[in-house]
């Protein structure tokens, strides 16, 4: 099957990048002790600021890796290639889909772990559902920047869609200022922002024992998220070029 | 013997500028035939035309009977692009393995043109780490992985040393005789030699679509790279140019 064959060959394309591999687990890992040090003084913070981290870290990879991977294949010639082959664009969409959302789960199982274990992370939900909504705003990542890397033509490009991609999903999401004291307008464009609900859908993790309806609802929000940039970036993979 | 591709009146633009004028050439199955032209003559735009890769003005490009870049075609068309398109961060066997299983072949056929194209010492060598000659040949065993019926090959012997390209050749003569077409661009004149059929491209426009031997009678010359000459020059000035091997010596070269 297309599909797999093509998650096959981006995961060995990773893996013979050691140093990415190293740095996709190490970076979250070491950003989270950082927290835990600077917070130490003041308690209960950290449980707030990790849980979201964790959702927001494989959000912020995955974007960057997946928009500079995708560019490669543009402009390497691989992507105009593999166009001429039986490959369906859904293929190359999902293998890249289930080939970095494997990779997210790796580094959000790492994350977690070391979230929950050495730096006592405590939350009243299960650590499953924040490593399930991490893996959905890595994807979720993945799938913007696949999305963005058809507007950049070289690297230097690519890199500078994350800060208009992702950091204005950031700094409205609840994290900096709670959603209830913005203004209104910005508000309203928080509510269009998919990272809003996945931070959401953590702080319900956080403060309820069991899966609320709105972790769910905001689960199904990123999901279709997912689904929008995902037909939006089949959209700009074009068979035939000027 | 029947055409694999019929190219009709096709004008091509890319961008602004118009690359090629109304060309029309009939290519037959299980042929050989070299593209020849300077660089910037639209070669590399025909190739991409025939693959269905181009987004074409007007005129139409049939291959084996379907529209090109028709869905059905994708199983029966490979494609060397000029630069080497293959994973830099993958061996070549992962290489060539991936795209064999893009046509649901297994990773014998993948080995086997991994051989075919020279590459079995280097096969577990990352892409990234081999020469430039090594890659494009990379690039190759992936475009031949499926002994396409119709092959479009843009430049394949570029860089390669000449024991290597009397091989490749060799083996583009057989995939023909198996029954591929094969369109091959090339520089070299004396690959012209070894096609069944050439079409010379200049500025967009087709100044020759013989066999060598008959472009060769018509310029009156024996040597490929003079009779190409002549014909450009033929086709400038408007006027028959000599047939005498004597008059042609003015021709610088």
């Amino acid at each position: 099957m297309i599909l797999l064959h093509t998650t096959g060959r981006i995961l060995r394309q990773l893996r013979h990048d050691r140093r990415t591999v190293a740095m996709l687990v190490a970076v979250p890992t070491l950003l989270l002790t950082l927290l835990y040090f600077m917070y130490d003084s003041q308690p209960g913070v950290f449980d707030h600021i990790a849980l979201i981290m964790l959702g927001v870290f494989p959000f912020i990879i995955m974007f960057l890796i997946t928009s500079i991977a995708m560019l490669r294949e543009r402009t390497t010639g691989t992507l105009e290639r593999l166009l001429t082959t039986p490959l369906r664009k859904t293929d190359l969409l999902f293998g890249y889909g289930l080939a970095f959302g494997l990779a997210a789960a790796v580094q959000a199982g790492f994350a977690s772990a070391l979230a929950y274990l050495l730096l006592d992370l405590d939350t009243q939900g299960a650590a499953g559902y924040v490593v399930m909504i991490a893996v959905a705003n890595a994807v979720l990542g993945m799938a913007l920047g696949l999305l963005a890397s058809a507007f950049a033509k070289t690297e230097f490009q690519a890199v500078q869609f994350m800060p208009v991609l992702a950091v204005p999903q950031l700094l409205l999401c609840g994290l900096f200022v709670p959603r209830e004291l913005m203004a209104g307008w910005l508000q309203a464009i928080s509510d269009v922002l998919p990272l809003t609900y996945a931070v959401e859908a953590l702080q319900e993790v956080g403060a309820h024992a069991e899966p609320t309806g709105t972790m769910w609802r905001d689960f199904g929000i990123v999901a279709g998220a997912v689904v929008v940039a995902l037909v939006a970036a089949a959209g700009t993979l074009r068979r035939r070029t000027p | 013997m029947t055409s694999a591709i019929e190219v009709a009146d096709l004008v091509v633009h890319r961008g602004a500028r118009p690359v090629l004028h109304g060309l029309s050439c009939t290519i037959p199955e299980g042929s050989v035939t070299g593209l020849l032209g300077p660089s910037g003559s639209g070669k590399t735009t025909l190739m991409r035309a025939i693959v269905g890769v181009q987004l074409v003005r007007s005129g139409t490009v049939t291959v084996l009977g379907r529209p090109a870049g028709d869905a059905k075609l994708r199983s029966q068309i490979g494609y060397l692009t000029q630069a080497p398109s293959v994973y830099a961060d993958l061996t070549v066997r992962e290489n060539a393995r991936y795209f064999a299983a893009l046509y649901g072949l297994g990773q014998a056929e993948a080995d086997a043109a991994v051989r075919d194209v020279g590459l079995a010492e280097a096969a577990s060598q990352l892409v990234g780490n081999l020469s430039g000659g090594q890659r494009s040949r990379a690039s190759l065993a992936c475009a031949i992985v499926s002994k396409p019926k119709v092959l479009i090959l843009d430049e394949p012997t570029v860089g390669q040393d000449p024991v290597l390209r009397d091989e490749l050749w060799a083996q583009f003569r057989e995939l023909a005789q198996h029954g591929s077409t094969l369109v091959v661009s090339s520089h070299v004149m004396d690959e012209a030699n070894r096609c069944d059929r050439l079409l010379l491209i200049r500025e967009g426009l087709l100044i020759a679509d013989d066999t060598p031997a008959a472009v060769k009678a018509s310029a009156g010359t024996e040597d490929l790279d003079q009779a190409f000459l002549t014909l450009i020059r033929r086709q400038g000035s408007g006027v028959p140019a000599p047939r005498a091997t004597g008059e042609t010596s003015e021709v610088p070269s």
